[in-house]
């Protein structure tokens, strides 16, 4: 056992932890653990702005399935984190948050650069930590990799005063913790999962809803040996968009507010649904009251506090939804047969319904549209390859038109619906794979929040794409004053753009502007194969719209399909 | 109104983070009291809420997730010894006066805990309605100031506290 101080100890607990990276930017009130830094065999990333360390984490995270970590001083650095600390927390995605604090007898005076991050974070923590003394940091660090990973991930804040980093202390790093309050692993009850499964064997209609939970846990081959077992068709939530290959023939991609009009339509006709690590939000099922009224609806899901938060349910398993769906399937007889009669009319439905709306939703005419380039991209991008989003326009057409064919490979702020969280989580999600193509498909409002990561992307050689829906405009406020305010624009407009291309250029990064569908392809063949950040500019139409769309407030059914 | 009888970790901070979970999440607190338990590293909580059961339900999970919670046990009139503890002073300028609300105090049990020329102050120890009911009874005199506990609470019998 080795004396070392409260900041060593941080960083040899963070080894002990198996981190590879941490994003993040100094400051007085970190300086002790930046010091220890230089010591360290971990990688640490030197971000712009620590909005983006919180969110390169969090990117990292969601492809590891695994903490990611990030650093700030106190104050202005521990508050910049704060807005990539809720979209993890809104997304359940396990980070990190290592904060410097203004030392012990300075704690409440007031002092510089002092704020409560404690209190602050609160709401969009699962945990926070402030260690009293430089031998707790060791089993905190232990505790916050537990608390992030475990149960239902989310973001766990680690608040060290400065002289707490200073102060020396034994180095013992535990081999088992247990945190009295907290028991994240519960074994799903046999009896309700045995009254799901008869549900659904009876079932003439069913449909799987799979929500984060099921990407969260990795239950895809479990979800899709369900899904094939009993030929029932899947959609997904926004979030759990890529949790079900989108070119199966099962598939019929998301559903709610910008989902898929068959989708959508398809959830009205079920007579049972099944919910996978869903939550119900308001985004997905429009009206609560609506939403599965007169059918049984089965919710599978991590935590407890989901079951009947907004949607009362007839059936509720709580576990870890992967090894509940092993449990289910395994019930499920083998000889069974769905009814073949009627499992077969409701695909045919299925496959009515796709065709249907093919044929009906009208395409925005032009050389280059939202939804070509999108399908181009997905035609020319690797199955393996990572796509997050930005938020908006790019983000719906995104959810619309790209199809995930890899599971898992999908990653936009859903919860908290983040501008400027697609292109740093990115970089983050290259660092976690960096043996694979990663776009991020922006648009240009979003972009201009946290575009100075390209400094990130390009100097510490962890290149991405970003894929510029570039309208001049933040977009899907602007199809909201048209579609209800009666097109009174109003602080939308994205006066004086800076020229991307140049921007990237003078990062170092490699840029793109396409004017034709031909450009496009030859931009996207390039960046794929090139090894540095690009920016492809794809300009596009401000007028063009995001269908189909369900208005909020509204139910599923009052669906809008097109202008 | 239902009690819940919340054993938390006894720290700095879990109290800001259990009273700000019913804020942010838009329950309501009618009374809520702390105080340390028979193990020192614990203290309870005793909650008074005015709820329906689907809320309840709601309130009792999400507090369950709260990291601190080690154990909830919710309660209400039948199953559980309660009590609040109030002090009321009255506005009382002449002894008659005086003399009656010391009788009322006998028949609650109260304690006269201060008397002035002009005032007289009585601690009432009871359940909620029997301090609404003492306050009722007395208004007429002129209630000067009140002081409330809020509720503590035990079940009542054998519960099994696994801590
Ligand atoms: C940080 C933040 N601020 C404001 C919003 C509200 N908002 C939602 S979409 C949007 C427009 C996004 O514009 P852009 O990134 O250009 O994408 P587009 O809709 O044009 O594709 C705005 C302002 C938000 N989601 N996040």
């Amino acid at each position: 056992m080795s004396e070392m101080s409260g900041a060593a100890a941080l960083m040899t607990a963070l080894e002990k932890e198996k981190v590879e990276y941490i994003f993040g930017l100094p400051g007085g009130a970190n300086l002790p653990i930046y010091d220890a830094l230089v010591d360290s065999k971990i990688r640490h990333i030197l971000v712009r702005h620590e909005q983006s360390a919180a969110h390169m984490a969090d990117g990292y995270a969601r492809i590891k399935r695994k903490a990611g970590v990030c650093f700030a001083t106190s104050g202005p650095g521990a508050t910049n984190l704060v807005t990539g600390i809720a979209t993890a927390y809104a997304d359940s995605s396990p980070i990190i948050a290592v904060t410097g604090q203004v030392a012990l007898p300075m704690i409440g005076k007031d002092a510089f650069q002092e704020t409560d991050i404690i209190g602050v974070t609160n709401p969009c923590t699962k945990y926070a930590f402030q260690p009293r003394h430089a031998s707790e940091i060791p089993e905190m660090v232990k505790k916050s990799f537990y608390i992030a990973e475990s149960g239902r991930p989310g973001p766990v804040l680690l608040d060290i005063p400065k002289d707490v980093q200073q102060q020396v202390t034994k180095m013992e790093f535990p081999d088992y913790i247990k945190v009295r309050g907290y028991n994240p692993v519960v074994d799903a009850d046999l009896s309700e999962i045995n009254k799901a499964c008869e549900m659904l064997l009876k079932a003439e209609k069913p449909i799987i809803m799979a929500g984060g939970g099921v990407i969260l846990s990795g239950a895809f081959p479990e979800l899709q040996a369900l899904a094939e077992l009993l030929s029932i068709p899947v959609v997904t939530t926004f979030k759990g968009k890529g949790a079900f290959p989108e070119n199966h023939q099962l598939a019929l991609g998301p559903i709610g507010m910008h989902g898929h009009a068959e989708a959508n339509k398809m959830v009205l006709e079920a007579d049972c649904i099944v919910a996978i690590g869903a939550r119900f939000s308001d985004r997905t099922v429009g009206r609560f009251d609506e939403f599965g009224k007169d059918i049984n609806v089965i919710h599978f899901d991590v935590d407890p506090a989901e079951i009947g938060k907004n949607k009362s349910v007839n059936a509720a398993v709580i576990g870890d939804v992967k090894s509940s769906l092993r449990s289910l399937i395994k019930l499920i007889p083998k000889n069974f047969r769905t009814n073949e009669e009627i499992s077969k009319l409701w695909l045919a439905r299925k496959r009515e319904l796709v065709n249907y709306y093919e044929d009906s939703i009208k395409d925005y005419s032009r050389e280059i549209t939202a939804k070509k380039a999108l399908k181009k991209l997905r035609e020319l991008l690797p199955a393996e390859g990572i796509v997050t989003t930005e938020v908006g326009q790019c983000q719906m057409w995104a959810s619309l038109h790209f199809d995930v064919i890899s599971p898992g490979t999908f990653f936009s702020s859903t919860g908290l619906g983040t501008m400027g969280f697609g292109f740093p989580a990115s970089i983050g999600a290259k660092a976690a794979r960096n043996d694979v193509p990663v776009v991020d498909i922006a648009g240009d409002g979003s972009f201009s929040m946290t575009e100075n990561s390209l400094a990130v992307s390009v100097l510490e050689d962890l290149p991405v794409i970003v894929f510029l829906l570039n309208n001049q405009m933040l977009g899907m406020v602007a199809q909201w004053q048209r579609t209800f305010y009666n097109r009174r624009y109003s602080g939308v407009h994205q006066k004086n753009c800076p020229d991307y291309c140049k921007l990237a250029e003078s990062y170092g990064a490699q840029a793109f502007r396409v004017s034709s569908m031909d450009e496009l392809d030859k931009a996207i063949k390039n960046s794929i194969k090139s090894d540095v950040a690009t920016v492809i500019d794809i300009p596009i139409d401000p007028d063009e719209d995001v269908y189909p769309f369900v208005a909020p407030g509204t139910g599923l059914k009052d669906m809008i399909i097109g202008a | 109104m239902y009690i819940l009888s919340v054993i938390v970790e006894n720290k700095p901070g879990v109290l800001f983070r259990i009273t700000n979970l019913f804020r942010s999440r838009n329950f309501n607190i009618e009374s809520i009291t702390v105080g340390i338990t028979e193990k020192p590293d614990l203290s309870r909580m005793t909650i008074t809420t005015v709820s329906d059961v689907k809320t309840l339900e709601q309130l009792v999970k999400q507090l369950q997730k709260l990291i601190d919670v080690i154990q909830i046990n919710v309660l209400n009139k039948e199953n559980a010894v309660y009590r609040e503890l109030a002090l009321i002073k009255m506005s009382a300028k002449d002894p008659t006066t005086r003399i009656e609300i010391a009788n009322f105090a006998t028949i609650y049990r109260g304690n006269i805990m201060d008397i002035s020329n002009e005032t007289i102050t009585v601690e009432i120890i009871g359940t909620p309605d029997k301090i609404d009911a003492f306050k009722n009874l007395v208004s007429g005199y002129g209630i000067l100031q009140v002081a409330r506990t809020g509720v503590s609470a035990l079940p009542r019998g054998t519960i099994d506290d696994d801590l």
